[in-house]
């Protein structure tokens, strides 16, 4: 039972790394009427204390390395990152830039990737589906 | 009520009304959903919310002050549990009625916003101290109508009833509000009904008044910092105030069972009462909190401020004055 209980009441914290807002766009279209995540239990939280999974996006500029870090240490245990979008996957358009520190499961432990650019709403749903079964995994541990 | 009864009681009320402030909750979401075109959660959400949350780390920071941060939790689900017993429920008297009154209560419904407040401010993060002050604004705001609305009420009871408590709830509940007024009183009545409904609105926090709390401009505000077990016991205190708020007004305003036109006696009646009880807590409930979070977008806290300040006091002013014109000319 208790491996089940966070498979219906993820709350999700979104955190943008230096994202073109592509990705984000789609992270709202997945809480519209026309996909609504909430059915799921799924709600965004304004504070990383709040949340069970991390939606980065972007390919993590040197400014925001320490600030994803920061966040990542926030996040109360269990927790699962998911990492949304080609330029969080593998920095994308920005591969080897000079003021480029990521892809992002360079700095924290990424769980879950999601490709696209941006990708639809389904893919991110998908996403979240990955992620409860993560999180279960973890609780039987 | 003796002793013992009250003790027997007091742990099944205070379970019941839990239960029953986090079902109204999932209602209140469910039915924002649907009134935003969308299916919504299932109505079970906030009990599975709060097994989660009981699951996770419980994260004091470092710069907090670490007693302080960990017992506020518990003080506002303590204090509005304790709220329980001197409001009305189920359209029965309250267990310890004859120790507290309408004055009471309205000073106890401060402590689970101070505690919401303290805890604010002694968990080190600019986002919860923001939210903190914003907390103690409104609460200083929706204070004074608030204040007009139960001076009305007492002055209507003294002219009235003569001779009971004027801040009794029992003296409201044995002789309705509204037979106590003609016209003139009763139109009173109604927009000290709508000042109530606006004043509770901002008691819960709910949407337009949650200045506080904004999610997407100080990161949780109050709450920030809260995480796991703590931000349970704070989600269980909102739920139960949901339930003493709505039980206050229905006390007030709405007094009514049903019981007397569907000509039941006994247990049949009290129980037909209780379910007419969970249905007037409900229109409240849907009138304070979930038609407002989808109608309207949130205030800035000087908006609620002036919301409070000026146009629910000059309201309740005029109901206090037609209450007052309907007792003077009642008494010639």
């Amino acid at each position: 039972m208790k491996a089940k209980a966070l498979n219906r009441s993820l709350w999700v914290f979104h955190v943008n790394t230096g994202s073109c807002n592509g990705c984000d766009i789609e992270i709202v279209a997945a809480m519209t009427p026309r996909y609504d995540l909430e059915r799921f239990g799924i709600k965004l939280v304004g504070s990383p204390r709040h949340a069970d999974v991390l939606l980065v996006t972007g390919p993590v500029t040197r400014d925001m390395k320490k600030k994803l870090k920061l966040i990542y240490d926030q996040t109360p245990d269990p927790k699962v990152v998911m990492s949304v979008g080609n330029c969080g996957n593998s920095t994308g358009v920005f591969y080897e830039s000079y003021n480029i520190e990521g892809p992002i499961d360079r700095i924290v432990p990424v769980d879950i990737y999601v490709a696209g650019c941006p990708p639809r709403p389904e893919a991110i749903i998908d996403g979240v589906v990955k992620a409860w079964k993560k999180l279960e995994e973890m609780k039987k541990k | 009520m003796t002793l013992t009864t009250v003790l027997l009681m007091s742990v099944p009320l205070a379970l019941l009304c839990l239960l029953l402030g986090l079902i109204y909750k999932g209602i209140d979401r469910r039915l924002g959903a649907r009134m935003q075109a969308r299916t919504g959660p299932p109505v079970m959400q906030p009990l599975r919310d709060i097994r989660k949350l009981m699951l996770k780390e419980n994260i004091v920071p470092k710069h907090a002050v670490p007693w302080l941060f960990s017992l506020m939790p518990v003080v506002a689900l303590g204090s509005t549990l304790a709220l329980l017993m001197y409001v009305p429920l189920f359209g029965q008297a309250p267990l310890l009625g004859s120790y507290g009154d309408m004055v009471s209560v309205l000073y106890m419904l401060l402590i689970p916003s101070l505690t919401l407040v303290i805890g604010g401010f002694v968990s080190s993060s600019p986002y919860a101290v923001v939210g903190a002050q914003r907390e103690m604004v409104t609460m200083i705001s929706y204070e004074f109508p608030l204040a007009i609305t139960i001076v009305a009420f007492a002055w209507l009871a003294s002219v009235a009833a003569p001779g009971s408590a004027a801040f009794a709830f029992s003296t409201f509940s044995a002789v309705p509000v509204w037979s106590m007024t003609s016209i003139l009183g009763s139109c009173g009545l109604i927009i000290l009904f709508a000042v109530m409904i606006v004043v509770t609105s901002g008691e819960m926090g709910a949407v337009p008044f949650d200045a506080a709390e904004a999610e997407t401009e100080i990161a949780g505000g109050l709450l920030s910092e809260y995480s796991g077990r703590n931000l349970a016991l704070f989600y269980m205190a909102s739920a139960v105030k949901m339930v003493v708020l709505g039980s206050v007004i229905i006390a007030l305003f709405l007094p009514f069972g049903i019981s007397g036109y569907a000509g039941l006696e006994g247990m049949a009646a009290q129980a037909a009462d209780a379910g007419f009880f969970l249905l007037k807590l409900f229109a409240v409930i849907f009138a304070a909190s979930t038609f407002p979070r989808v109608a309207v977008p949130r205030l800035r806290i000087t908006q609620i401020v002036k919301m409070y300040w000026v146009y629910a006091t000059a309201a309740a002013i005029i109901g206090l004055t037609l209450i007052g014109i309907d007792v003077l000319v009642e008494a010639i």
